[in-house]
């Protein structure tokens, strides 16, 4: 997928003037509130028109001011997830998954209902109202609805900032299942870095109406490290759980992990800040964190007023956050050996 | 004693036939107004919404009177019509676009409320599926404002079956052709002797709003609970 944006629109104080060309299958759009992200995306639907510029999908050009080009909303073919599922109230299940199936051409129908209600585990929701879903569940339908439409472009605008931790990381990998196994590239709108990482390769980051950055979610969420409160966000799909002396020991790179977050859960995702690693030159006498692992510093970076370390821990990869004095005495470099202890109640479980 | 008089219950068929053919005359019109109203940004809105609005202001003798000018035989659109075989001055006809022209203003306003209360984002949705705008006037507008429109239309039937100004200039007051239950009881009123006929006709006037109101409650209920 490609998408060339030159356009601007204003809306009495505010302008969005985009200008950008990015190519991708899971691309994000990362900015704080008011940045102008959503402004962008209606301009890509055609829900609102620029003032100037063009706007390109694919090579096809959607609006041109200059060639007084403007296809209609419904015949761009971009669907839209908002942030509220914003499902037909008076339409059942069905009925609003099948919205944007029955008006799209048969020819372009490549989506199977069945498949897909079942893919988002909606089957037995299909005759229901959806007046009495959850909030989670009101998200998959929006999904189905948007994915059933056919689209050349699913667009995500912060489809979980409406829901709690628990029901976010429950619908991720609905989201990405989705997009993936129906082959429909997306746009995931978002303010969370943490989102941003799971859901898209290509971020795009909007400030003030402008496109300021043009960089991969990984690499946006370690140069944020410096300046971010909760530092850098190193997230762990952990496996295989046991009952450890209160705690709950999970597989990791040959050894364990013990965490105190965590359940019987067969698989689960944790977070652990940057913050929260602390590194050892040698092996620490006695202590009381529970996790003490070996690791291999890959590099050292910059961000903001602290200094980043990258480590190899077995086949696992984790940063940790020291001071630069620190860097000094341990003589952190590339290839150093060293040691990190992290407390059992630093992981925080998301999903 | 509640007693009517032959002509009393022509008076009566012939109120229910006015605000039946006002009303669902109106609504089309009505439905096409408020949308464009509510969902339409051009030159002139305010304007628009001014005259839409004029008649709720307006004495309706003086809506009565303009109709008079507008259809009478002499009028701007009165030979126009009589051209093409219509003549509605002094006609049941002419007492349902003066029933039409006074209650548009409520059954407008209460359709608007209730297509202003609709997520923007659901007709947004529904563009983005792939609906053109008249799709998603039929399938997500219409049904959502459907509150509204039973509101608007409750209003603009009991305004009809109550209109008197405007109906007396363009439609007269003859028994039996013209007269609603308004103008009878207006003339029985008028005469020192027909008390008690005047009195039946408020009572049947009474209850007429009292069915109109209860099924608008009951139809307003079931919509809520559906919703």
């Amino acid at each position: 997928m490609e998408i060339r944006v030159a356009a601007e629109k204003r809306f009495g104080s505010f302008t969005l003037a985009a200008d950008f060309r990015v190519t991708g299958e899971r691309i994000g759009i990362f900015g704080v509130s008011g940045s102008g992200k959503s402004t962008l995306i209606n301009l890509l639907a055609g829900l609102y028109e620029p003032d100037r510029g063009e706007i390109f999908l694919n090579g096809e050009c959607l609006f041109s001011s200059a060639n007084k080009i403007n296809i209609p909303t419904e015949r761009r073919r971009i669907a839209i997830v908002f942030q509220q599922p914003s499902l037909f109230p008076h339409l059942s299940v069905k009925s609003n998954l099948l919205y944007g199936f029955k008006r799209c051409e048969p020819e372009q129908r490549a989506i199977d209902f069945a498949t897909l209600a079942a893919v988002l585990k909606l089957e037995n929701f299909l005759p229901r109202g959806v007046n009495n879903l959850s909030g989670g569940e009101k998200q998959r339908v929006a999904l189905g609805r948007a994915v059933l439409a056919n689209p050349r472009l699913l667009v995500m605008d912060e489809p979980l900032s409406a829901l709690d931790d628990t029901l976010k990381f429950q619908i991720i990998p609905y989201l990405k299942s989705v997009s993936e196994q129906f082959r429909i590239p997306y746009l995931f709108i978002s303010h969370s870095l943490v989102e941003m990482r799971l859901m898209a390769d290509e971020v795009l980051v909007v400030a003030d109406g402008k496109i300021v950055e043009q960089t991969t979610a990984e690499e946006l969420a370690l140069a944020r490290m410096g300046q971010s409160r909760i530092g850098y966000i190193n997230l762990l799909r952990l496996s295989s759980p046991r009952r450890l002396d209160g705690l709950f020991a999970y597989r990791w790179s040959g050894g364990e992990l013990l965490i105190s977050a965590g359940d019987d859960q067969p698989e689960a995702l944790f977070e652990l800040s940057s913050k929260d690693i602390i590194l050892f030159k040698r092996h620490p006498e006695a202590i009381s964190a529970r996790n003490l692992l070996r690791g291999t510093v890959v590099r050292t970076f910059v961000s903001g007023n602290s200094i980043g370390v990258e480590l190899a821990c077995g086949g696992q990869r984790l940063v940790a956050e020291v001071a630069d004095q620190a860097v000094k005495e341990l003589d952190i470099v590339a290839g150093s050996e060293l040691f990190l202890a992290i407390k059992a109640s630093a992981f925080r479980r998301l999903g | 004693m509640f007693s009517l008089a032959l002509t009393d219950y022509d008076a009566i068929s012939l109120s229910a036939k006015v605000a039946v053919t006002a009303t669902l005359a109106s609504l089309p019109v009505g439905f096409a107004v408020a949308y464009v109203v509510t969902y339409l940004k051009f030159r002139g809105k305010v304007l628009l919404e001014v005259v839409i609005n004029l008649p709720l202001t307006l004495p309706p003798v003086v809506v009565g009177y303009f109709l008079l000018v507008l259809l009478g035989k002499k009028g701007w659109l009165g030979p126009l019509l009589e051209s093409v075989g219509i003549r509605l001055i002094f006609t049941w006809k002419a007492a349902v676009v003066a029933s039409a022209v006074v209650g548009f203003p409520l059954l407008v306003r209460s359709i608007r409320i209730g297509m202003e209360s609709i997520e923007a984002q659901l007709i947004q949705a529904s563009r983005t599926l792939g609906a053109p705008w008249y799709d998603t006037l039929f399938t997500v507008i219409l049904p959502l404002s459907i509150r509204g429109i039973v509101a608007g239309s409750s209003l603009m039937f009991a305004r009809s079956l109550g209109e008197f100004g405007a109906t007396i200039i363009v439609a007269g007051n003859i028994p039996g052709v013209t007269q609603t239950i308004p103008l009878a009881i207006y003339e029985y009123v008028s005469s020192p002797t027909s008390e008690t006929m005047a009195v039946s006709l408020c009572v049947v006037s009474v209850i007429l709003s009292l069915v109109v109101l209860f099924l608008h409650e009951v139809i307003g209920r079931k919509l809520v609970r559906r919703a």
